[in-house]
């Protein structure tokens, strides 16, 4: 690539599209493992069958988003969205849609076909209230084609960077933009870039974190999987802001498609020439390189990441020296997350002021979140910072599934609380989050109806901090265990209140005395459930009871004598014979003998059986 | 603790060494290789036994206790190999808090193994994963890599029947 007219020359050419039809498929982990790729096969077998090949193209794109109806298929240019498609409707959507021109109503998305006329994608509820920046290419563009991504408007951020403004420039964008840190701690992103430019060495680094460890975020992965080139336009911006010539990606090992996405993109890359010496021919040079993970939390900690990288286990680093100063094999380096970077490119294009529109005073941007847990519309949606709990949850998420009741709603991770009921109208962004006990994170947001128990939920992420802690620092390793065996013990009735007291001391000593911020935010979804849920606390503590029905050894099962029929079918389907009676007579369950596996209930057919 | 594990005697092959050989050479003069010449050790073996990272540690000169520090510490690096199909239930959150426990646990039964181990006859191996991203799908458990979504305990039955 060695100039802006080039580049428009491969837009020109990448825009004019032959076909009548183009198919949108989603090639992302979700959909994938819903078995998109045999909707794939069975799509081109058909289209060949009906001579179809000149007019329709397939295109296998990244995540759309909403998981939950995978696979996703969406026909445009009118945009039909078909969803949970199966191998056996291929037939008749070739035959009767690419063929005929007429849509197959019965298998579109239930919503859309509402009104005689079918609505597009945008315009439903799980959609109309987004508001796509970094996920803007994902499901529009094949992430295995650079010239897509270039037709989108791709890489002339790049262009715009190196052949009109100084590094100064593009650092006071980023600046100006307010754009903060996406993977958790909301540092300002050109903040970091300014210190590592005013550090001079002979080499600098660019690092980006694609270690994307919170269990139940996904939004790093599907902007890898459906706009590769996204990250690497940005790094290469980041590589000539603070003057460094080489990048590093570090990708978890457990996203094999991304990996692949990323390989195949890094290659193209540098065969156009947008990665290598002399991009856009100014004599700008620049390269990246991928590293795997190998499955340790601890590596989303940048020091503990750029250890990894070096080769090492990847133990935390002290902070001071700062990345900036002293970072990957000691050179200045600035580390940011997938999503922070895939912003970058349009706030060059757009200008600092168009990002800074959206969003709150002192968050700005959209900021995409990966729903999950007891909701409907599970998947990844994009909002302005400043939207409520409540319309991610209930307008766009669709609400709780089942007629059970919201409880609390999980943010950021192991690091992050629950935010229950009586704040789903504040509006989000990293310091309201802060203010009520949770933290943005990277973007997890797990939803818990009724039937979850809060400690059960602490125990949960305490052992993961557990299992994660690095053992490095005392406070961590340590502390994280002891917090776990009083969890423990409340989950099973045999704590005291001392313990609790004793549980909510370890909580500050390993906030104010760990090394990293693994073990710093360890305690706190232990503090944010005490802080909304002490009753569940005390009733597990002092009744020994789990109000939820969750914690095995403080429920027991029972049968309602006047609902039993006496059909048997619950004994005969007891694993341990616990359950004594005889045929159209009441049952009942010896505690005993009881394991609590829930067998019989599941196969009840008169709802007789019941916990508490 | 887990209960002492039999040691499986290491039987790597001369292609198996060959392949090894390569890979140092192409990777040991880059910075941090140590960890891309791990993965692809694994690739190569299927786990890291002491008899490979005394081979990488004799071509590249990293100490031993260096490179056993570095496999301990990253839970995808094994000592012991794993089954022919590997099971891996995802832990995380999501699939948590929709009952992947259960599925844990009822695989622990059926197989007669705890997480960490494989089965006498070297068929199944099962592991607790961490998220593989397939949120939507929760709760999800994978063999080899095949992803099964929207499981219940009673769905488990007919997985494993396709590999028996």
């Amino acid at each position: 690539m060695k100039s802006l007219e080039e580049l428009r020359a491969i837009k020109e050419k990448a825009s004019k599209h032959a076909c009548r039809y183009r198919v949108h498929v989603c090639g992302g982990t979700g959909c994938t493992s819903s078995g998109s790729p045999r909707i794939i096969e069975r799509l081109e077998a058909e289209i060949k069958a009906n001579g179809l090949e000149n007019d329709v193209e397939i295109v296998k794109t990244g995540c759309f988003g909403l998981c939950a109806l995978g696979p996703i298929m969406i026909i445009h240019p009118e945009g039909s969205f078909y969803s949970m498609v199966k191998e056996d409707d291929i037939p008749e959507i070739v035959s009767e849609h690419l063929k005929n021109g007429r849509p197959v109503k019965r298998l579109l998305y239930e919503e859309t076909t509402k009104t005689d006329n079918i609505l597009p994608l945008e315009e439903t509820d799980f959609y109309k209230k987004q508001h796509r920046v970094a996920l803007r290419n994902c499901g529009e563009i094949s992430p295995e084609h650079i010239e897509e991504y270039i037709e989108k408007g791709g890489y002339e951020a790049l262009g715009k960077v190196l052949t009109s403004m100084t590094p100064e420039e593009v650092i006071q964008v980023v600046l100006d933009s307010g754009l903060r840190g996406r993977g958790g701690a909301g540092f300002p992103t050109g903040l970091k870039w300014r210190f590592a430019a005013a550090n001079n060495a002979d080499q600098k680094y660019v690092c980006c974190n694609a270690d994307e460890g919170d269990p139940g975020a996904f939004m790093d992965r599907s902007v890898l999987e459906g706009d590769p080139h996204v990250v690497l336009e940005a790094m290469t911006i980041a590589g000539y802001a603070i003057g460094a010539s080489q990048g590093y990606i570090y990708v978890r090992a457990e996203y094999p498609i991304a990996v692949q996405r990323l390989e195949i993109a890094i290659k193209q890359s540098r065969e156009m020439g947008l990665l290598g010496d002399d991009i856009f021919g100014t004599g700008f040079k620049f390269d990246i390189e991928l590293r795997l993970g190998a499955g340790a939390f601890v590596c989303g900690e940048e020091t503990a990441l750029m250890t990894s990288i070096e080769g090492n286990r990847g133990e935390p680093r002290p902070r001071p020296p700062f990345p900036a100063l002293k970072g990957l094999f000691n050179k200045p380096t600035i580390l940011n997350n997938v999503e922070t970077y895939a912003n970058i490119p349009q706030i060059i294009v757009n200008g600092p002021e168009w990002f800074a529109g959206m969003g709150t005073e002192k968050s700005k941007g959209t900021k995409v979140f990966a729903l999950g847990g007891k909701i409907h519309n599970t998947g990844l949606v994009e909002i302005p910072m400043g939207t409520t709990l409540r319309e991610i949850v209930d307008e766009i998420g669709g609400g709780v599934p089942n007629g059970k009741k919201f409880k609390a709603a999980q943010t950021g991770g192991p690091s992050g609380g629950c935010i229950p009921a009586e704040h789903l109208d504040v509006p989000i962004d990293y310091d309201n989050l802060i203010e009520i006990g949770s933290m943005m994170g990277s973007g997890g947001l797990i939803v818990m109806d009724e039937d979850t128990c809060m400690v059960d939920i602490a125990k949960f992420f305490l052992e993961f901090t557990v299992d994660e802690s690095c053992g490095k620092c005392t406070p961590c390793r340590i502390g994280t265990r002891r917090m776990l065996e009083i969890l423990d013990k409340i989950t099973k009735g045999q704590a005291t209140m001392a313990d609790l007291d004793k549980l909510e001391e370890l909580c500050e000593h390993l906030h104010a005395n760990s090394l990293c911020a693994l073990g710093q935010t360890a305690p706190n979804p232990v503090i944010s459930t005490l802080r909304y849920f002490r009753d569940e606390y005390i009733a597990h503590i002092v009744d020994k009871k789990c109000p939820a029905g969750v914690c095995k050894d403080l429920l027991q099962y029972k049968i309602d004598p006047d609902k039993c029929k006496g059909c048997t079918l619950c004994a005969r389907t007891c694993p341990a014979d616990a359950i004594i009676g005889s045929v159209k007579e009441a049952h009942m369950i010896n505690p005993e003998k009881c394991l609590k596996c829930g067998a019989c209930m599941e196969k009840c057919r008169f709802g007789a059986i019941y916990k508490e | 603790m887990s209960e002492k594990k039999k040691t499986v005697p290491f039987t790597g092959t001369k292609e198996q060494e060959d392949a090894l050989l390569k890979v140092i050479t192409e990777l040991k003069d880059e910075q941090g290789a140590l960890m891309p010449i791990l993965q692809r050790a694994q690739d190569i073996y299927g786990y890291l036994p002491i008899e490979v990272q005394k081979r990488i540690s004799d071509e590249t000169g990293i100490p031993l206790e260096k490179i056993y520090g570095v496999v301990t510490f990253y839970s995808q690096f094994s000592l012991n190999p794993k089954g022919k199909y590997r099971i891996s239930v995802c832990l995380g959150t999501a699939c948590y808090v929709k009952g992947s426990g259960d599925i844990y646990n009822a695989l622990m039964e059926k197989l007669g193994i705890v997480g960490g181990e494989c089965t006498p006859d070297g068929k199944f191996s099962l592991d607790a994963c961490r998220c593989v991203g397939a949120c939507g799908l929760a709760p999800v458990m994978m063999v080899n890599d095949e992803v099964y979504g929207r499981l219940t305990v009673d769905d488990i039955d007919d997985i494993l029947a396709k590999y028996e």
